[in-house]
């Protein structure tokens, strides 16, 4: 019987496996996004219930109650939270989430401690090996992704943490682990693997809090990687097929959105995650970049009327100020009176990939006005007005022009080159990236100061 | 105070209706900090009067008086005559052909002229996109090209477009025009906007979307096992001989379908191309006409006289009009005094009238001809990477700081050591370590493939997605929770627990996502 169930189990996976690769393949296209969405609740579908019918079959009692319970309870808490996330609070959801497959492949680690199979000679060395590893993966995505979390949540600062020598404690972690899995596999002690468990918690911890919050993008999806390896490592671990699949298909698609992240800030994967953005910056400072000037709602309101041609350049600030429902509504009046309007994306704007074009799908912004860098760039000559709104550093013409300035070579939207800019701004402080931005003073720029929100709605109320 | 003076002085080619400064330009020149004097009677023949340029701040003055001033303002190249008239130390800035008349270039140096002066030549302006504002060669083609549409309408006895009207049908003018560089595409967008159906033709394909734009239609010259060749400094090149052979034909066809033929081929420092033969013009109905803007270097029509019209056998009138941007000679002075203007503004940086030439300036450096007595002609040669354009100009490229890819041995040994770990591990290791480390392989391989085609605006559905399908480590929890220790069994309920929030809640957060999405 149990033979059997395990035949079958086999097979459910293979074809949960290839649903997944269906599902990713579905979400690369807009037509086909909710079709791969479909395939991947039916792969996950299909492997639960697979694995569960194993279970229940050799499973106690009280692991049968435990099981079902668990899974009922996580269902609700995850409907629950999907339901009332706002889109703003989307990159901290996700940070915690991935917190939680972290978590759940150190505790899989450690039943593969107190729990393992009767194996000998070096298939037993090689499975103490897979716990160590399986543990260390998960205990960094951990704490790594509740640090990402409160960051985003702005529960703490989101400054990066500088230590001393804070290389030298990444490596000095990396060689204690690697010393202590040899250690493990010669002599099978639980204490050694509560210290690596610590080990790793800390390093996590670290890593991410020295990362500055405009580098957050690359952070979220670098730990959704991570808690891909986690699982495939849980996969070794328990000589499980899906898991290693699975865990390789996330692991391989987070790598590459933190490689595609990262050429967008023109910066090396390695110094992102080594790092501190915002630290040499603050050496060039006192600089006299000019005057900058102010309008008013009514003027940019005259200004917008007599336009042709109209872009948006989103940033974090149009979050923060949840202002995507009024830039949709002033969007859809332009429209109406037959200026054309588009949205240009930076890669990074925001703090998770794709985070712009979320919120303004969430408030009913047509995706096809919305564009990438690459395809606005060369548009912003021939445009009347451009509304740049709560982004700073994404629209920073030093990046082009000081090649001392921190952020120098990163590809930016070049917004200056259109005949009015209205930067949207709370204040004149600097951006994420703590750099001054030369934009503000041009000749064509002009301030909007105050919240995102009121201003954009007074602009609607102007016209 | 250095104040310099500078003179605008009359023309005296015969005919020549410009000046090189307008009351307007010359308000622009007050304000660099010149003090500006004008020649008595020097606008008359472009309709600007004395009085208006009392009015705008300079001084009317008598002919020497404007010639001795230490900067001269000039359409044409100054005649021997005149060159006497110039005062020691003085900056003439006007035409000056310095690479095609290489005796006047002899004639402004220290040796020939017996005193220093300082020639800048405006039609040697280097074609950048900075300098566009300066070029007087795309100024004066583009009212050229226009006028050269107006005269021929002014010889065509019929519509340029097509009517229905009481009196019965008229068809639509045809319009060949050879050549789409500034002069081209000013006379394709002039002969389209009176109604013609307008042809155009030019050895650089990369115009073809510029001549589309302003209502022409583009005739290329397919041949083939030919690169076509992108223009590297701006300017039309000389072409090969299957190519000449492909466009001839060409010509001969458009010659005998169409009423107009209006030709600007001019190719810089060599004689125009001929692009019609005596035979193509016999071809041509009665009454058609023909405009050779390249007379004045050869012309491009056998049979066309510079500066002349002239009536063939068959009843074609062909015109060989040298001056006609200057017969738009109010229009013609005041894009000329602009271009001068642009010039100067580059020349005075601190607008005290004191005029500095900057030879680290490619523009700068470009027209000057003579230079305190020396002659500095040529200059170095300037490439460009934009083609000419008549009214946009190139947007400036943003310089892009290029990291240098690792070096292909460094790559390739990355991958060669990566490749032989793997297969270390696979030979060497027990089963069935070697079966995982395939899976494991050939899944980071689809999942890289799969991802690298998602749409940028689709990457947080894609995280939440693959968020929810890395809860699949509940898969694991729920074979350990088989366990019979009590303690494994906690574990794994909590290991459940927290995937299954993540397994849930992901899912069901993309599926709200992707119901947001919508198209217009």
């Amino acid at each position: 019987m149990t033979d059997n169930l395990l035949d079958i189990s086999v097979a459910a996976y293979i074809v949960a496996a290839l649903l997944f690769i269906l599902s990713l393949a579905g979400l690369s296209k807009h037509e086909t996004a909710r079709a791969g969405v479909g395939y991947g609740i039916a792969g996950m579908a299909i492997a639960l219930v697979a694995t569960i019918a194993l279970a229940v079959d050799g499973a106690e009692a009280l692991g049968v109650v435990l099981l079902v319970g668990a899974v009922v309870v996580g269902a609700g808490i995850g409907l629950w939270r999907a339901r009332i996330v706002e889109m703003t609070g989307m990159p901290e959801l996700i940070a915690l989430l991935h917190s939680f497959v972290g978590l759940a492949a150190v505790l899989v680690g450690w039943n593969g401690h107190l729990e393992h199979p009767p194996y000998v000679g070096a298939l037993e060395d090689i499975h103490r090996a897979e716990v160590f590893i399986g543990v260390f993966i998960g205990a960094v995505t951990f704490t790594g992704s509740i640090v990402a979390y409160l960051k985003l949540s702005a529960k703490i600062k989101s400054a990066p943490l500088v230590l001393p020598g804070k290389n030298a404690i990444n490596l000095g972690a990396l060689a204690a682990f690697a010393g202590l899995t040899v250690w493990y596999v010669l002599d099978n002690q639980l204490w050694l693997l509560i210290v690596v468990t610590l080990v790793a918690l800390a390093l996590g911890w670290h890593l991410v809090a020295s990362i500055g919050g405009g580098d957050m993008p690359v952070v979220v999806s670098m730990l959704n990687s991570y808690s891909g390896w986690a699982a495939a490592a849980a996969g070794f671990l328990l000589s499980n097929d899906l898991l290693i699949v699975t865990g390789a298909l996330v692991g391989s698609s987070g790598a590459y959105l933190s490689y595609i992240m990262c050429k967008a800030m023109n910066r090396s994967f390695i110094s992102v995650i080594a790092g501190g953005f915002g630290i040499e910056a603050s050496s060039s400072g006192d600089t006299d970049y000019g005057e900058h000037r102010e309008i008013d709602a009514a003027g940019v309101a005259e200004l917008l009327k007599t336009a042709t041609s109209v872009i948006i350049t989103p940033g974090y600030g149009m979050a923060v100020a949840q202002a995507q429902y009024p830039v949709a509504d002033l969007t859809k009046r332009l429209r109406e009176r037959g200026v054309e309007v588009r949205f240009g994306i930076h890669p990074v704007a925001g703090r998770l990939p794709g985070h712009m074009n979320v919120l303004l799908a969430e408030a009913k912004v047509p995706y096809d006005i919305v564009l990438e860098m690459d395809e606005i760039n060369d548009d912003f000559a021939s445009t009347s007005v451009v509304l740049v709104i709560g982004a700073n550093d994404t629209v920073n013409p030093a990046a082009n022009d000081d090649p001392s300035s921190p952020i120098a070579g990163m590809p930016v939207l070049t917004v200056w080159e259109a005949e009015d800019v209205i930067v949207f701004k709370r204040s004149m402080a600097v951006g994420y990236a703590g750099v001054q931005n030369p934009l503000f003073f041009r000749d064509n720029t002009q301030m909007l100061f105050g919240d995102a929100k009121d201003r954009v709605e007074d602009i609607i109320r102007a016209l | 105070m250095s104040q310099s003076r500078l003179g605008i002085v009359a023309e005296s080619a015969p005919g020549e209706a410009r000046v090189a400064g307008t009351p307007a330009t010359v308000k622009q020149l007050v304000g660099l900090g010149y003090e500006v004097v004008v020649e008595s009677g020097a606008g008359e023949a472009a309709s600007f009067t004395d009085e208006a340029y009392a009015a705008a701040g300079a001084q009317v003055v008598s002919g020497d008086a404007a010639w001795s001033s230490a900067v001269v303002l000039k359409i044409n190249a100054p005649t021997d005559a005149e060159l006497a008239r110039l005062a020691e130390g003085a900056t003439l800035i006007s035409l000056l052909s310095p690479a095609l008349r290489p005796e006047l270039v002899e004639k402004l140096g220290r040796d020939a002229l017996g005193k220093d002066i300082t020639a800048l030549a405006m039609d040697a302006v280097p074609r950048i996109s900075r300098a566009q504002s300066m070029d007087v060669l795309s100024s004066m083609a583009n009212i050229a090209g226009y006028r050269a549409v107006i005269e021929a309408a002014h010889e065509f006895g019929r519509f340029f477009t097509g009517q229905v009207t009481a009196a019965g049908k008229v068809p639509p003018a045809k319009v060949l025009v050879a050549g789409a560089g500034v002069a081209g595409l000013a006379a394709i967008g002039a002969a389209s906007s009176l109604g013609a159906i307008v042809r155009a033709t030019d050895p650089r394909p990369e115009v073809a979307d510029q001549v589309k734009s302003i209502g022409g239609e583009y005739l290329e010259v397919v041949v083939p096992e030919e690169a076509k060749e992108v223009s590297s400094d701006g300017y039309a090149k000389a072409t090969s001989d299957a190519y000449n052979a492909r466009a001839a034909e060409i010509y001969s066809e458009q010659a005998a379908d169409v009423d107009i033929v209006i030709t600007t081929a001019l190719i810089p420092g060599r004689a125009a191309p001929r692009l019609l033969t005596a035979a193509d013009v016999a071809s041509m109905k009665p009454g058609s006409v023909i405009v050779d803007m390249a007379a004045a270097q050869g012309g491009n029509v056998e049979g066309s006289v510079a500066g002349e019209r002239v009536v063939t056998a068959n009843g074609v009138v062909i015109l060989g009009y040298t001056d006609l941007a200057g017969r738009l000679p109010t229009q013609a002075s005041q894009l000329f005094g602009t271009n001068l203007v642009n010039l100067l503004k580059l020349m005075t940086p601190e607008k005290d009238g004191t005029l500095v030439l900057d030879f680290d300036d490619v523009v700068q450096r470009g027209v000057a001809v003579v230079r305190a007595g020396e002659t500095t002609w040529p200059p170095p040669p300037v490439q460009v990477s934009a083609a000419p354009a008549a009214a946009a100009p190139a947007a400036p490229a943003a310089p892009a700081v290029e990291k240098a890819p690792p070096s292909p041995a460094r790559k390739y040994g990355l991958i060669g050591l990566g490749i032989a770990l793997l297969f270390l591990v696979n030979a060497t290791a027990p089963q069935p370590i070697p079966q995982h480390f395939t899976v494991l392989v050939l899944s980071i391989v689809i999942g890289y493939y799969v991802i690298g085609k998602v749409a940028h605006a689709l990457h947080t559905p894609l995280m939440s997605v693959t968020n929810a399908i890395s809860g699949i480590i509940v898969v694991g929890a729920l074979v350990q929770i088989t366990s019979d220790d009590t303690a494994v069994q906690v574990l794994s309920a909590v290991a459940i627990l927290l995937a299954s929030i993540n397994i849930f809640g992901g899912f069901a957060v993309t599926r709200r996502m992707l119901a947001m999405f919508s198209k217009d």
